[in-house]
């Protein structure tokens, strides 16, 4: 399973693995924000932990829907479904690797992103720790749609579209967790330990379902 | 060991590709099933591989470890892609799948500079994939049969795209692998060049009188 860990993580940072894709188109997004904003630095402070959290959505949402069909496409997908270990384990560790290549990114460069957005150091502060916590939940919530797409020649926008509605909570409490650590009377933590356990409740049911999902598929 | 296949058929969509296949393999034993195209000789391995539910019939082994769910978690699965990574080099690939896979009861795998070796390219572990030849590259996935033990081999025109010097070095690993103990069932359209071998032949769909025997 290590062994699976470290070769995606390899995979993903050599020619063609798109590792960074998703922190460039991060930083597009962001950075083109204030440009179309305009120069209303208490504005962009407002809306600036949205946009960082909507960029870092989409951001995640690239690139996952190649999670199980590069797999299949060079037939190591039958070998992995053939083992005696548990598919399960097997999307858990796929999962973990492409979150470490491509979510853990988005949470280091998001600092730097809410100094475009004339972020407070609370509001960076509190960004960095929601999309820490957060990201991995669209990680396993894109499994799922990866894993149902996993045949289908054009899956790209087909997973995007699966994926979103159940992405959407974790875009709302990670992005209001956010404002209540800058804005006083709304308590922090109520909303984070939401946005945990819809985190822990994906990492059990993502790759449940995604294991069925890739089971059904082989043909 | 013996893998025993009953009254075995699988549809792809909604047509029946083969029914009622029945066999039964000892350890030591090779079983190459020939036919023309789209009989149904893929498709029956891949129901063999557990990668596709049969319609009807089963597939069993006798005297097999009991923690084995299906006989797919003792074999290897050589199909018509060779599940290795073209960004990757050779090594990293076969030791990826040595360590992933693991050893089955019963043997060790071999070390990687062996199995390079083995299939004749010892020099050229060190290059990514993706630059072999079709030939070398389908040399490099049989090396992956030799890394991680596995009693059953399920291969699937193991021999395309190799030379003539490469089918007899195929040869002896088969025959190898047999001397062990291992069972192998191939699909193919060449002979292997082996000795001790049955023989289905699939006629398809029309003919619909399912597998028949021969003792070779």
């Amino acid at each position: 399973m290590i062994a699976l860990f470290f070769r995606d993580l390899k995979l993903s940072i050599r020619a063609g693995g798109g590792a960074m894709i998703g922190v460039l188109f991060f930083m597009t997004v962001v950075a083109v924000i204030p440009f179309g904003v305009g120069p209303d630095l208490n504005l962009l402070s407002r809306i600036g932990p949205a946009i960082l959290w909507i960029g870092a959505l989409l951001a995640s949402l690239l690139g996952l829907d190649r999670l199980f069909q590069a797999e299949r496409d060079d037939g190591s997908l039958d070998l992995m479904l053939m083992q005696e270990t548990p598919l399960l384990f097997t999307v858990f560790v796929k999962c973990a690797a492409h979150w470490a290549a491509t979510g853990l990114p988005l949470v280091i460069a998001s600092p730097l992103l809410g100094l475009f957005m004339n972020m407070s150091e609370i509001a960076i502060g509190a960004t960095m720790l929601t999309l820490l916590i957060g990201t991995p939940a669209i990680t396993f919530i894109g499994a799922v749609g990866a894993a149902v797409a996993v045949s289908l020649p054009r899956g790209g926008l087909l997973v995007s579209i699966l994926v979103l509605p159940l992405a959407i909570p974790v875009l709302i409490f990670g992005v209001s967790a956010v404002y209540a650590a800058i804005e006083d009377p709304a308590p922090f933590l109520p909303p984070l330990m939401i946005l945990a356990a819809i985190t822990l409740f994906f990492a059990v049911i993502g790759p449940v379902a995604a294991a069925a999902a890739l089971r059904h598929a082989s043909d | 060991m013996r893998l025993l296949a009953e009254g075995l058929s699988a549809k792809r969509g909604e047509d029946l590709i083969f029914n009622d296949i029945s066999f039964a393999l000892d350890t030591g034993e090779a079983l190459v099933v020939t036919g023309p195209n789209g009989s149904g000789k893929s498709t029956l391995l891949r129901v063999l591989a557990g990668l596709l539910s049969p319609e009807s019939g089963h597939l069993k082994l006798e005297n097999a470890p009991p923690e084995i769910a299906h006989p797919s978690e003792l074999s290897h699965y050589l199909g018509h892609r060779n599940a290795m990574k073209r960004e990757l080099t050779v090594a990293e690939n076969l030791s990826f799948w040595q360590r992933f896979m693991g050893d089955s009861p019963g043997g060790v795998g071999i070390a990687l500079t062996e199995a390079v070796e083995a299939v004749g390219l010892p020099d050229i572990a060190h290059l990514p994939f993706g630059y072999l030849s079709a030939g070398q590259q389908r040399r490099m996935a049989m090396a992956k049969l030799l890394v991680a033990h596995r009693p059953i081999w399920i291969l699937d025109e193991p021999t395309a795209a190799l030379d003539a010097g490469a089918d007899r070095l195929f040869a002896d690993l088969v025959k190898a692998h047999l001397g062990k103990g291992g069972i192998v069932i191939a699909a193919t359209h060449q002979p292997l060049g082996l000795d001790q071998t049955r023989e289905l032949h699939m006629k398809g769909f029309e003919h619909f009188a399912g597998g028949l025997w021969h003792d070779a």
